[in-house]
């Protein structure tokens, strides 16, 4: 007998107990479906993160005050002492990093944006002129300010994608318009490219000006020296490959500047992209094993299920076995047709689950658009894989049973 | 040499030599069979006849290669199978031996051309060649009008054609009949007797039959007689039911105008 033949015969006895078959393939149906959807959704979102901070530039480091290993804010011990422009300048001229080639500040806050009694909250980023050069970012419409419009405190302003649509949404060109920031008139310079939604919010929703304009005509908290504070230095790394280098070199440079001693912790913190893509790697290696588990979870119990499931198979088909066995089928025989009613069992169930899986990851990219859930040939042959092995575990000893039966035994069986 | 019709071949079917059978029932030995010696030659219709306990059926499942001696000498078509393990049994079971059932034993669920077909499958015999020789058994049990059918949409003789028919199909040695009547009506089991008959007279297929019911025994020229695991008679005689008593014309009239099965089988009825 060959194995098309014992193949035809188990679809046959399959078919016969359709419900049964159905029920018993239901464990591997929604432990496979959970697994294939869960993985193409897990694999989307680590896409959709990467590809958010790929945009912020490799070669990126980003100095924040406080230190994030503490904790979140309010938890922190240590006090929060801010940036200032003061270590900007100390971090771009100094000469004591050499690996920067520039170092860029930020401040943000939240402002309200108007236009033609039109307003909107927006994320206000008070920045210097290096800004887009630093951060790898473009304007779609005119330039970023200058170094003149830095030094002479210059009331311009540049609109992020989505603002620039809601201020004007019938597409006028925006240069030289006028628009209101926390009710002070503003001249529209540029708007810059869509970055689409990231980490601390949706980076389109937003109005980037000059820092000087900004700290004297907006936000006026200063440090206890009567410095302006910063939300953020950017500095970028000349080599990417160094920037363990220029990591170091700042950390000193820092801690000098603010006075820790040795053996303290530092009160300031600094992240490269690799720094934060692998802290997502952690949790999304956390979730992976998760989703291992429920896989193997289920996959035992859709294994035990079919288990049974044979057994009582075998003992209902006793005669039928009895007489395969008289007209003239080896144990191997036996053994092959029950085997492989157990994988097709599981099999069947693992591709009905991947089909499951696949529908599910579709409406959840479909519903939310701003990632893509894919489901990878990997994931599909893995889950093939598991399938068949947990139908060959779990069939192996029904079907023994079955080849065992002694043939007069079994034809006598009522 | 199976399919010989004369009774002087040198060789038997079945030769047994003081056949043995000891079970181990708990600390009690059981002697099922106690010294057997028995031949059948081909072309032969036999009936081995016993009460229950007798030792028939172990002697059945002796013969049909189900089971094997625990002392003695089986030989089919001159072939020693007294010692053969499972795996070769079930190899000799599917090319020497067709079995008939009392409770006809058809898979459910199953067409009756894919029930005769199935001692094929386990032969390795092709898909194309299973079904020309499963059509042409069917057409010589006189069922060439219901291939398609399932068991449960078949009387209880229709059924046991099938079962024959799944019998014949690797043109066996031997037909080995368990009660093949038990589960029929009388005018049914005259027929199936007869079909029997006529596959003995036409193809000279040696037939085999365990049976406790002495109608069976008037359809058969030979009747052995077991008793204690022991053969207590073993007699021949002419068949006195059924359509032996036509054997002569019959099988002048089947060699002279039967070039077809079907033909054979058409003569054989109206003879009947």
């Amino acid at each position: 007998m060959n194995i098309f033949e014992a193949i035809r015969i188990a679809m046959r006895a399959l078919a016969a107990n359709k419900l049964r078959s159905i029920l018993t393939m239901l464990g591997i149906i929604i432990g496979v479906g959970a697994v294939i959807a869960l993985m193409s959704i897990g694999r989307g979102v680590e896409k959709y993160v990467t590809d958010q901070f790929a945009g912020l530039g490799s070669n990126l480091l980003f100095v924040a005050p406080g230190n994030l290993s503490d904790g979140p804010p309010r938890l922190r011990q240590t006090a929060v002492k801010a940036l200032t422009m003061g270590d900007v300048v100390a971090i771009s001229e100094s000469g004591r990093v050499p690996e920067v080639r520039s170092a860029a500040a930020e401040y943000q806050t939240f402002g309200t944006v108007a236009r033609n009694g039109k307003d909107l909250t927006v994320q206000v980023s008070a920045t210097t002129p290096n800004y887009t050069e630093v951060r790898n970012w473009n304007t779609t419409i005119g330039n970023y300010f200058t170094q003149a419009d830095f030094d002479e405190r210059q009331r311009v302003i540049l609109l992020g994608a989505d603002a620039y649509k809601e201020l004007f949404p019938n597409g006028e060109y925006p240069i030289d318009q006028t628009i209101q920031l926390n009710d002070l008139n503003f001249r529209v310079i540029g708007v810059m490219e869509s970055k689409g939604g990231g980490p601390g919010g949706n980076l389109d929703k937003s109005a980037f000006l000059p820092l000087t304009t900004g700290q004297d005509r907006l936000f006026k908290k200063k440090t206890v020296n009567g410095q302006y504070e910063l939300s953020v230095i950017y500095a970028s790394v000349e080599n990417a490959d160094h920037m363990d280098a220029a990591q170091q070199q700042i950390t000193e440079l820092m801690r000098e500047r603010r006075g820790i001693k040795y053996l303290a912790q530092d009160d300031f913190s600094i992240i490269s992209q690799n720094d934060i893509i692998s802290v997502f790697g952690d949790i999304l290696g956390a979730l992976t094993i998760f989703l291992g588990a429920i896989a193997a979870i289920s996959l035992l119990v859709g294994g035990i299920g079919i288990m049974n499931i044979m057994l009582v198979s075998v003992t209902e088909r006793t005669r039928e076995i009895g007489l395969r066995k008289a007209v003239g089928a080896k144990r191997a025989d036996v053994l092959l047709q029950f085997l492989i009613e157990a994988v097709t069992l599981a099999v069947v169930g693992g591709v009905i689950g991947i089909l499951l899986g696949w529908g599910m990851a579709f409406g959840v990219s479909t519903a939310f658009d701003a990632f893509d859930a894919v489901v990878g040939v990997d994931a599909v042959l893995t889950s093939l894989i598991f399938s068949m092995a947990v139908g060959l575990f779990f069939g192996i000893y029904p079907a023994y049973r079955a080849s065992r039966l002694n043939p007069i035994d079994a034809l006598r069986y009522e | 040499m199976a399919e010989s019709k004369n009774g002087d071949d040198s060789v038997p079917v079945v030769s047994l030599r003081d056949i043995k059978k000891i079970y181990q029932m708990g600390d009690v030995e059981v002697q099922a069979l106690n010294g057997v010696d028995l031949d059948i030659w081909p072309a032969e219709m036999i009936a081995i006849m016993g009460p229950s306990g007798s030792g028939k059926s172990t002697l059945m499942n002796v013969i049909g290669c189900l089971d094997v001696p625990t002392h003695g000498i089986y030989e089919i078509d001159g072939q020693n199978v007294s010692r053969m393990k499972d795996d070769d049994l079930a190899a000799i079971r599917c090319r020497k031996i067709g079995f008939v059932f009392q409770n006809f034993n058809l898979l459910a669920r199953t067409t009756a051309l894919a029930n005769v077909e199935l001692p094929l499958v386990y032969a390795g015999v092709s898909g194309s060649e299973r079904r020309k020789r499963a059509v042409e058994s069917l057409n010589m049990v006189g069922l060439g009008d219901r291939l398609h059918h399932k068991p449960n949409e078949l009387s209880g003789g229709q059924q046991q054609r099938v079962a024959i028919a799944r019998a014949l199909i690797n043109r066996p040695s031997m037909i080995l009949a368990d009660e093949p009547t038990g589960n029929l009506d009388t005018k049914t089991s005259i027929e199936i007797m007869e079909l029997f008959q006529r596959l003995n007279l036409e193809r000279g297929i040696t037939v085999v039959f365990v049976t406790h019911n002495p109608e069976t025994a008037d359809f058969v020229e030979r009747v052995v007689r077991i008793r204690d695991g022991v053969i207590e008679s073993d007699q021949r005689r002419p068949a006195t039911a059924g359509i032996h008593h036509t054997r002569h014309e019959l099988e002048v009239a089947s060699h002279a105008l039967a070039a077809t099965p079907a033909e054979a089988e058409m003569i054989a009825r109206v003879t009947a």
